[in-house]
C-alpha cells in the first residue's frame, strides 16, 4: 500500500464529494472510511482506477451515513437517484479545498490544521505530533474548524493571498517526528501551482524551494544554528535551488511583482553566491526596497537594515535601524550584529545578551548567547 | 512509578556554587553544557524515565480576575524575591531517591571553567498517583 499515493488522492476525492453537495464534515468522514477500506482491500485486489474506486466507496459511505438519518431520508433518496458523475478533474476540485481550508473565518492555526488534514491528507495523529499537542486536542481543533466552514458555499471565489499565507505558515512550522511540514508545504504549493496560473503562487514555491535547499547546512550536528554566512555551501541542495530560481525567473519575466516573488529574489541572490563574500548585497537592498514598497512591514525594514549594513557599511545599517521601533522582534539581535561589525564589541555583547533574553526559541537563544560569549571571551 | 517535576529557576533559587552567567562562559563551555543536558535527557529516555521537558522564556506575567473586562496584570507577586522558572523536566521514576539522584546529576552540568554549576534544582512530586495494592 502506497501511503503517499493515497494521501495525494485524498483531496481530490474529498473535493468531488463536496462538489456533489456533501457537507464538508460528513464528506471528510466518508473519505476517511473509504481510505480505511482501501488499506484493507487494495493489497489483495488493487483497482485499475484508484481514484474512481475511492470516489465510489466514499460516496457510498456518505450516503449510508446520511441515509441512516431518517429525518432526512427523503432528501437523501433524491440525491441517491442522481446519476453518479465520473471522476472530475482532480485539479479543479482540490483547488476548492485550498480556498475552503484558508477561509477567512478560520484562525490561522485552524486553517493550517484543516489544510494539512483535508488537502494534505495527513492523519490527525500526524498533525498533532507535528504541533506537539495531544491527539484529542488536535481532533477538537479540526472538528471545530470543519464546523466553521461547513456552511460555506463553494461558489464564492477564494482569496489566493489567504491560501498562500496558510501554506507559508505550514512551511515555517518546519518539521518534527515523522512529518516534515516544510516538505509537505512544498508538495501542496506545487499542486496549487499546477492548478492555477498565479505569479505569487510561483513566487512562494520558488521561495520555499530555495529556503528548503539550505536546510541541511542550517544546523550543526549538535542541533545548534549555523548563520547564513558560515554555512557550508557545498551542502546546499543545488537541484532544488536551480528549480526555484527557474520558477522565479519565469514569474519575474511577466512583470507583475508581488511580495513572495520579491522575497524569493532575495533568497535567490543569497543562493547564487559561491561564498558569503560574493553576495550581491547592493541588489539585495534594491529588492528590500521593493518589498518595503509592497508590504510596508516593519520586519521587512529590519531585514533591510541588515542588508544596508552589508552593502554600505555598519554605520549605514545602524542609521536605517535607528528609524525603527526597538520593540520589534530580533531588533536587538540586528543591532548587536551591526555594532560588532562596527567594532563596538562591548555594546555588541550587551545587545546579544538582551537579544538572547527575547529569543523566540531555544536554538536562537543558544546561538545569541554563544555570540555574546564569543565577544566576551575576546575582550 | 511516580512522576516528579524538576524545575530550573532563572531567579529565586539559592545561588549556584559556580555562579557565572552563561554569556561569560567560553563558546566551548556552552557547547559542553548543552551536550551534558542533551545526554542526560537521552539517557533517561532510554531508561524509560523521561516524560517531557521544555524551556521557558524569562518573561512572565501574573493575571487575576478582578471584575468584568479588566484583568489586572502584574509582572510578579513578590517585588523583591521574584522567582522565574527557566525550564522543567518531568521524570517518571521508581522512587523519590532516584528523583533526588537524577536532579543532583543534572545540577552537576558543567559551566564556566568546565566545572559543575552546582545550581539548585527544585523537585516537586505530581499529585494524583494512584495507591496500589502492593504499596
Amino acid at each position: 500500500m502506497d501511503e503517499a499515493q493515497l494521501r495525494s488522492l485524498t483531496p481530490s476525492v474529498l473535493g468531488i464529494l463536496v462538489r456533489r453537495g456533501a457537507d464538508f464534515a460528513a464528506a471528510e468522514d466518508a473519505v476517511q472510511d473509504a481510505l480505511v477500506e482501501a488499506v484493507r482491500v487494495w493489497p489483495d485486489e488493487r483497482p485499475r482506477d484508484p481514484k474512481g474506486w475511492l470516489v465510489t466507496v466514499a460516496w457510498r459511505k456518505f450516503l449510508d451515513a446520511t441515509r441512516s438519518d431518517t429525518a432526512r431520508r427523503r432528501r437523501e433518496d433524491l440525491v441517491d437517484e442522481e446519476p453518479a458523475p465520473g471522476p472530475a478533474s482532480a485539479v479543479d476540485d482540490t483547488l476548492q479545498l485550498y480556498f475552503l481550508c484558508a477561509h477567512p473565518k478560520l484562525t490561522p492555526s485552524s486553517a493550517v490544521a484543516l489544510t494539512l488534514r483535508a488537502v494534505g491528507g495527513l492523519t490527525t495523529r500526524q498533525i498533532a505530533q507535528a504541533y506537539l499537542v495531544p491527539e484529542a486536542t488536535m481532533a477538537q481543533r479540526i472538528s471545530r474548524a470543519k464546523r466553521t466552514v461547513s456552511e460555506t458555499r463553494f461558489d464564492e471565489p477564494g482569496d489566493v493571498a489567504t491560501v498562500l499565507r496558510v501554506l507559508y505558515l505550514v512551511f515555517n512550522e518546519g518539521y518534527s517526528g515523522d512529518v516534515d511540514l516544510a516538505a509537505e508545504a512544498i508538495r501542496l504549493t506545487r499542486q496549487l501551482a499546477a492548478a492555477i496560473d498565479h505569479l505569487e503562487v510561483a513566487g512562494l514555491l520558488a521561495l520555499m524551494l530555495i529556503h528548503h535547499a539550505r536546510r541541511a547546512a542550517r544546523t550543526a550536528p549538535d542541533g545548534s544554528l549555523v548563520a547564513l554566512a558560515e554555512q557550508d555551501r557545498g551542502r546546499w541542495d543545488t537541484t532544488s535551488i536551480a528549480e526555484g530560481i527557474g520558477i522565479l525567473h519565469a514569474a519575474l519575466a511577466r512583470d507583475r511583482l508581488g511580495e513572495f516573488q520579491a522575497q524569493a529574489a532575495i533568497a535567490a541572490l543569497h543562493a547564487d553566491a559561491q561564498t558569503a563574500e560574493e553576495t550581491d548585497w547592493v541588489q539585495i537592498v534594491e529588492w528590500y526596497d521593493e518589498l518595503v514598497r509592497l508590504t510596508d512591514s516593519p520586519v521587512v525594514r529590519l531585514n533591510r537594515a541588515v542588508a544596508v549594513g552589508e552593502a554600505d557599511g555598519p554605520r549605514a545599517g545602524l542609521a536605517a535601524l535607528a528609524a525603527l521601533d526597538d520593540s520589534l522582534p530580533r531588533h536587538a539581535a540586528v543591532a548587536a550584529y551591526l555594532h560588532e561589525r562596527d567594532g563596538d564589541l562591548k555594546e555588541a555583547a550587551r545587545l546579544y545578551v538582551e537579544a538572547a533574553r527575547k529569543a523566540p526559541n531555544l536554538p536562537e537563544r543558544d546561538h545569541l548567547t554563544r555570540q555574546a560569549a564569543r565577544l566576551n571571551a575576546t575582550t | 512509578m511516580a512522576k516528579y517535576l524538576l524545575l530550573k529557576h532563572y531567579r529565586g533559587a539559592p545561588a549556584a556554587v559556580n555562579d557565572v552567567p552563561m554569556e561569560r562562559w567560553t563558546p566551548d563551555e556552552i557547547t559542553a553544557h548543552m551536550q551534558y543536558m542533551r545526554d542526560f535527557a537521552d539517557r533517561l529516555e532510554k531508561t524509560g524515565e523521561f516524560v517531557d521537558g521544555q524551556a521557558l522564556a524569562p518573561e512572565g506575567t501574573f493575571v487575576r480576575y478582578d471584575g468584568e473586562g479588566r484583568p489586572p496584570v502584574t509582572d510578579g507577586p513578590f517585588a523583591e524575591t521574584k522567582d522565574l522558572i527557566a525550564g522543567w523536566m518531568v521524570i517518571d521514576v521508581d522512587t523519590y531517591d532516584r528523583a533526588l539522584e537524577l536532579a543532583g546529576e543534572l545540577s552537576a552540568a558543567p559551566g564556566a571553567g568546565g566545572k559543575p554549576i552546582h545550581e539548585w534544582l527544585e523537585i516537586r512530586p505530581f499529585l494524583g498517583a494512584k495507591p496500589t495494592a502492593t504499596e
